[in-house]
């Protein structure tokens, strides 16, 4: 737990300092046809550079460092419900410049916008669990 | 192609970027978990025993990012330009496209792209080419 709440600590630091808790920054990576602003490239950069290190190490001996198992996706498949819904997800992201990890950033420096934003993300995290039970998932 | 200089950080962006691989490096290599933001939240939704604190321990971090960071140095401004409404919609949309898709920013764009899979790719390349059309339509029709 402990090692979790320094990682959430972390990985918010990271999102402050590369400007990516700035949501008007986001935009300004979106917006192609205006004046570009090509930051959150770095940003993936930097982040996929130390993740594919430590991914390739745990995709050799699937476990951790500790010898616990490690979780990662099983599914394989590029289905419907992947297209449809990164679909979604970008059309939220390009509205207003939040994910879901800037929003809690966002929420932690006391913005009542980001309050708003995270409150509706959970209702729409609720709403696919609802639909998601009615159907027997 | 018209690059704005005046607010293109490419260094702090990618020390930032360095510090966010690092987090999920040693949360799958410690914690055997991916440091995908709505996944981690969406598993609240359906608690499962002993899966929920770490989840909860991981967010708290997060929330708490801001104030810890202010300790030390002076705060970046933030700035939310959409309105309420939109906000509203904005929200719901990540909600359940996050959940559908399986993933965000952070699960798909960052980890998944790190342990090459093709899902992860595909939904990157498609969430951030509709967040490119979305911010064209609403700026510049």
């Amino acid at each position: 737990m402990v090692i979790s709440f320094i990682c959430g600590l972390l990985f918010g630091i990271g999102l402050i300092i590369s400007g990516m808790a700035d949501p008007a920054k986001v935009l300004g990576f979106l917006d192609l046809a205006g004046r570009w602003d090509p930051s959150l490239i770095f940003v993936m950069g930097g982040a996929i550079l130390i993740g594919f290190l430590a991914f390739s190490y745990v995709g050799r001996r699937k476990t951790t460092l500790l010898g616990k198992a490690v979780k990662l996706p099983a599914a394989t498949r590029i289905d419907r419900r992947l297209v449809l819904g990164s679909v979604l997800f970008g059309a939220g992201w390009g509205l207003a410049g939040l994910c879901p990890g800037p929003a809690l950033v966002a929420l932690g420096m006391g913005l009542p916008k980001a309050l708003c934003f995270v409150a509706a993300m959970l209702a729409g995290m609720g709403l696919f669990e609802l639909i998601e039970r009615r159907r027997g998932g | 192609m018209n690059i704005d200089y005046l607010h293109f950080t490419p260094w702090p962006a990618f020390a930032g970027g360095v510090l966010i691989g690092l987090a999920a490096a040693i949360l799958i290599l410690v914690n055997g978990r991916i440091a995908g933001i709505s996944g981690i939240i969406g598993g609240l939704l359906r608690p499962i025993r002993g899966d929920v604190a770490w989840r909860l321990a991981f967010i708290a971090g997060m929330i708490f990012a801001p104030a810890i960071f202010g300790i030390f140095y002076v705060l970046p401004e933030s700035r939310v330009d959409a309105s309420w409404g939109i906000l509203m919609a904005a929200g719901l949309l990540v909600g359940v496209g996050t959940r559908y898709g399986s993933g965000c920013t952070s699960g798909h764009g960052i980890c998944g792209i790190s342990r090459l899979s093709p899902r992860s790719i595909v939904a990157t390349v498609i969430f951030m080419a509709v967040g490119f059309i979305t911010v064209y339509l609403l700026r510049h029709l």
